[in-house]
């Protein structure tokens, strides 16, 4: 390529590098040096108490001991895993269907624009007003209490904060709601791009609509499904506004609903370098081998 | 065809999608009916149980939230400003650079090309969070603290969109164009910015949504950067409400809050909602 | 068509609230000069009355502000003393245009909020305090303020003023509740702060339900019913029976049992829950289990359904500012509203809450720190005025036993002089109670974890009170959470 070009195109080459110059400064500066700092912290005692400043000292891998033996980690690390899964799987097996739904020419489904236009609309929200608004909403004498007393469906109010399972699902509802329009226009647009002859070649042999979609869609479908997974494992992983506004914080009750990154938050508020340092190397280690999977994968797709 | 005998009728799965459509769609406006109403409501109403129909303190509550006591603690005006300036200079710096990024990678050979583009999609997936700690030192030794520019500027390396333009370029823009301006003698920083930021505009419009919108609704990071009131971003007035203070406990408030905070999103998202579900389908699907 | 129709209707919405917009705009103005339309008439005659006493006292009643800095920089977690001053302190004018400034003669007042969840408050005031030598002389802080609950953290550091160097004596402050000045006492004796109110706490309780209940709405009778634990919460199983809660939630009565505990929450860098709140959790258990009780966060919303009838509450514990402020008395429909709320000592004296005026060392505003506090705080003519505009109990034990015994008397709406008596309790005179609360109030357990302590142990407990874990697990939780926001701390 090239030795076929002229040198005149080579000597334009060079505002390859120029063009690239504001990512990389803003890059380095932002991300690359903060991402270092923090992997240095993780090896000093380092925090405030009070008006006092406590370290640095270097203590080696103390407080990589101290997030792997106290458990705490493992105990967040499982909730926001099962909050994850708690919405994901709703979350992929609605947006299947309504997907086949959209991109099925046969049923010709009048007024998608607008559906589209809906249930993407929850992703737009901000996530901390819409976790508010569960809040307010859920609370023991909230409207959805008031509502299902009234019509006689319980009989005194359900405290849906006050019990690990509900506040979970509550946390994982949010989730779904949010991205499950997301994760439908990514499946229809997947789906819109295969072949429509093998469709057509179906529906001449007789297949049903459910055997087409098992037989057809979903294994043409598999590297798409593949990367909306780990993507959405990856942003799981991230899980923060919505439980940390609806329990304010504090993970309640007994912390079931407290992820990852509210436990991170936590030591970051309190000036805990040392273990929040630590904290963030772990999570980086694995988010790292999760985008490892994801950039295998697209490029499996080429 | 004998579909009737094999699975259901076209008519029938039809009827079924429609029901499941119209439910999950109530689903998802249900909450925006519910915060209407209680908007409407006062906070001794708010007590007294839920009612499907609008109350007429709308305006009251309005009122008591921006000029009230509570617009001392809860400075609304401020936070709409502050997050739309972080948002629509977030959005403005993100496309442009991420264009000119993406154009340096689709256009130019050079020898670290290859390496640039394989380590932008490695980080792509990295987290803010992760980095946070290092961030706020650096911010803390940069003595931009309780400032916008580390908010804004940042947003320059943003290897999601980057990605997006790559892509949309490699359908959009052909060599053979760039070629031409050379021919004609146009320097490639005004190429770039005459010839290729035009031609990108359906993919910039796309992805300054999305910036804005992100940025407008990030909470993590304002809240770690942002200390005093006047330059606090409304998602950090929101998460304040959940704290409620002893003085300022007002539920039809706390409702009106809520919806003057996503109201503009919503107004712009239906204006807009053709080019952002087109583009969300557009980025995803790579090749 | 039908999304035609839902975003005519959002426009429709949106419309709404942008013409709402403009009338809260011309509304600014109308609202400002409504909150003010109790104070102007008062704080007219404040201007007047003041400049007597304050000659006598020997304040400077005109501040030579002339070589200080134009900034005056307050930190403090909520507008309270923002509108005590605004009310109150003479020569205050505030800003229309912005609600976060306002003037002392050519002083810039500076007004710096953080809400105090999770210690955000004395975390942002640390982070500036730190920085305070290096900060330019308009960003230094002049004034912040600070609670009980952690008031010694900030006492004992070098980054409050002795109130001596202010200039003002303690025979200034002579007229002041001793527990207040105990709270900003270091440990060398010095005198850190001050304060303008005092916090001793009672017991409100519903008049109509006492009177359903109990057959009589007497503080004094109803007293007898709640005098110590056992009855009270023999007073709880009878309010059970006939569909009240004693309390709205285990919360409530908290203070009372922490405020009369007899070891400190931190023993070195142990941390230590004494006996007096394990007997809470006992107590409290007993009657959540026996459903007496909620087990509300307090200021949640569900907590304060209570302030209406219909949330069949008998029973709150707060100081004056509760009730008068806190608990919905101006909204139509609440108890308060309609004067249905009655006083009672309850069955242990506490307090709650409380708010210290501090000059942070290195200020440029030395003189006009000086006249605040003196104004707001040892002026015995403002701080009465603050008990009629305010309903607020000062630190003034003169001004406080002259409205008490009702030998100071105070003008009614019609301009006849009588005795103080408040609205929001039936126009019962509380006032005798709260000075004998107090007098008694005794603060030799303070540390300066129990902010963290008192919120986490609140939190934590809450679980063993909902069923979600057992004592012990609700303890770890305890242990593990201040831990976390201690770390030199350890179980």
């Amino acid at each position: 390529m090239k030795t076929a070009k002229s040198g005149k195109v080579v000597r334009y080459n060079k505002w390859g590098y120029i063009f690239l110059i504001p990512f990389i400064v803003v890059y380095l500066l932002f991300q690359f040096i903060p991402l270092v700092t923090t992997i240095y912290n993780s090896f000093f005692e380092n925090y405030r108490s009070g008006l006092t400043q406590i370290g640095p000292n270097f203590v080696g891998l103390a407080n990589y001991k101290t997030i792997f033996t106290n458990g705490d980690m493992m105990q967040y690390a499982k909730n926001t895993l099962i909050m994850w899964v708690l919405g994901f799987i709703p979350q992929i097996i609605v947006s299947l269907l309504l997907a086949s739904w959209f991109s099925d020419p046969s049923l010709r489904l009048k007024g998608q624009r607008f559906f589209k236009t809906v249930i993407y609309l929850p992703n737009l929200i901000m996530a901390s007003a819409f976790a508010m608004l569960f809040f307010t909403l859920f609370a023991d004498g909230g409207p959805i209490n008031s509502i299902l007393t009234q019509l006689g469906i319980l009989s005194q109010p359900f405290k849906f904060f006050s019990n690990a399972t509900s506040s979970r699902v509550l946390v994982a509802f949010m989730n779904f709601l949010m991205w499950f329009g997301n994760t439908t226009i990514l499946l229809m647009a997947g789906m819109m791009g295969i072949d429509t002859s093998l469709f057509e070649a179906a529906e001449v042999d007789g297949a049903t609509s459910t055997q087409v979609f098992f037989k057809i869609t979903m294994p043409l479908l598999r590297p798409i499904l593949i990367y909306v997974v780990i993507t959405s494992l990856i942003g799981g992983l991230q899980m923060f506004d919505v439980p940390q506004i609806l329990t304010n914080g504090t993970g309640e009750p007994m912390r079931s609903t407290m992820t990852l990154i509210m436990y991170l938050n936590k030591h970051l508020f309190s000036k805990n370098y040392g273990l929040g340092g630590a904290l963030s190397v772990v999570l980086f280690i694995i988010t790292a081998i999760l985008s490892f999977a994801v950039y295998n994968f697209s490029n499996k797709q080429d | 065809m004998n579909k009737k005998e094999k699975g259901l009728g076209v008519g029938t799965r039809r009827v079924i999608a429609y029901v499941v459509l119209v439910f999950v769609s109530i689903l998802c406006l249900f909450w925006f009916y519910v915060l209407f109403i209680n908007a409407s409501r006062s906070n001794a109403e708010l007590a007294r149980g839920f009612t499907p129909i609008p109350s007429t303190n709308l305006l009251t509550n309005w009122k008591n939230l921006s000029s009230g006591r509570a617009a001392t603690v809860l400075p609304i005006w401020n936070g709409l400003f502050n997050s739309f300036i972080i948002a629509a200079l977030s959005a403005l710096l993100c496309t442009y650079f991420s264009t000119m990024t993406a154009y340096a990678i689709h256009v130019y050979e050079f020898k670290l090309k290859k390496f640039m583009f394989t380590f932008i999609l490695m980080i792509m997936m990295i987290p803010t969070q992760v980095t946070a700690l290092g961030f706020l030192q650096l911010i803390g030794k940069m003595k931009l603290e309780d400032s916008f520019i580390p908010l804004i500027v940042p947003s320059i390396a943003a290897p999601v969109t980057f990605f997006y333009m790559k892509q949309y370029m490699e359908s959009a823009l052909p060599l053979s164009l760039v070629e031409a301006a050379r021919i004609d003698g146009s320097g490639e920083f005004r190429t770039f910015n005459s010839i290729v930021m035009p031609l990108m505009k359906p993919a910039i419009a796309v992805q300054a949504i999305f910036t804005f919108v992100t940025s407008w609704n990030n909470y993590f990071t304002p809240a770690l950067i942002i200390k005093s009131d006047k330059k606090k971003t409304l998602p950090i007035l929101i998460a304040q409400l959940r704290s409620t203070d002893w003085l300022n406990f007002d539920m039809g408030q706390v409702y009106m809050m809520i919806a003057f905070s996503i109201l503009p999103v919503i107004v712009v998202y239906l204006v807009l909602s053709k080019f952002i579900v087109q583009g969300v389908a557009m980025g995803s699907v790579k090749g | 068509m039908k999304k035609k129709a839902i975003s005519i209707l959002l426009t429709a919405a949106m419309l709404g609230t942008m013409l709402t917009g403009c009338g809260g705009d011309n509304g600014s103005t109308d609202s400002s000069s409504n909150a003010d339309t109790s104070a102007p008439a008062p704080a007219a005659d404040t201007n007047t009355d003041t400049s007597a006493p304050a000659a006598d006292t020997n304040t400077d009643a005109a501040v030579d502000t002339a070589d200080e800095g134009k900034v005056l920089n307050v930190y403090c977690w909520n507008d309270e003393f923002k509108r005590r001053v605004e009310a109150h302190y003479p020569g205050y004018e505030a800003d229309a245009a912005d609600a976060s400034k306002g003037l002392i003669g050519d002083i810039t007042v500076q007004w710096n909020i953080t809400p105090n969840d999770d210690n955000a408050y004395q975390n942002n005031l640390d982070e500036t305090l730190l920085k305070q030598d290096s900060a330019a002389a308009d960003d230094k802080i002049d004034i912040f303020l600070i609670e009980a609950d952690y008031a010694l953290k900030y006492v004992d550091s070098d980054y409050s003023m002795p109130l001596a160097d202010l200039g003002i004596s303690d025979a200034d402050l002579g007229d002041q509740y001793q527990y207040t000045k105990d709270v900003v006492t270091d440990g060398n004796g010095v005198l850190k702060g001050a304060s303008w109110q005092g916090c001793p706490g009672v017991m409100f309780y519903s008049r109509e339900v006492a009177k359903e209940v109990l057959g009589t709405d007497d503080p004094d009778e109803v007293q007898t019913y709640v005098s110590d634990w056992d009855k009270f919460y023999e007073t709880a199983a009878t309010m059970q029976e006939a569909g009240y809660s004693m309390v709205s939630s285990v919360n409530d009565t908290y203070r009372v049992y922490s405020n009369n505990v007899s070891s400190k929450w931190v023993d070195g860098t142990t941390i230590n829950i004494d006996d007096n709140i394990m007997k809470w959790v006992e107590d409290s258990m007993a009657m959540v289990e026996a459903g007496q009780t909620g087990t509300h966060e307090l200021w949640s919303d569900d907590w304060s359904k209570g302030f209406f009838p219909e949330g069949k509450v008998f029973a709150y514990f707060g100081p004056a500012w509760l009730v008068n402020f806190s608990m919905a008395a101006a909204e139509e429909g609440s108890i308060g509203y309609q004067g249905g709320w009655g006083a009672a000592t309850g069955p242990q004296g506490f307090f709650w809450g409380g708010t210290w005026i501090c000059a942070a060392t290195g200020t440029d505003n030395a003189a006009t720190i000086k006249d605040i506090i003196m104004q707001l705080t040892a002026n015995e003519e403002i701080m009465k005025d603050i008990v009629i505009d305010d309903d607020d109990f000062v630190n003034n034990k003169p001004a406080m036993e002259g409205m008490a015994s009702g030998a100071t008397k105070v003008m009614d709406e019609s301009g006849n002089e009588v005795e103080y008596s408040s609205k929001i309790l039936g126009g019962q005179n509380p006032l005798g109670m709260y000075c004998d609360g107090a007098g008694s109030i005794d603060l030799a357990y303070l540390s300066i974890y129990d902010q963290g302590c008192n919120e986490e142990f609140q939190s934590a407990l809450k679980n063993y009170f909902d069923g979600n874990a057992t004592l012990d697990e609700a303890l770890d939780l305890f242990y593990k959470a201040v831990i976390e926001k201690y770390p030199e701390l350890t179980k």
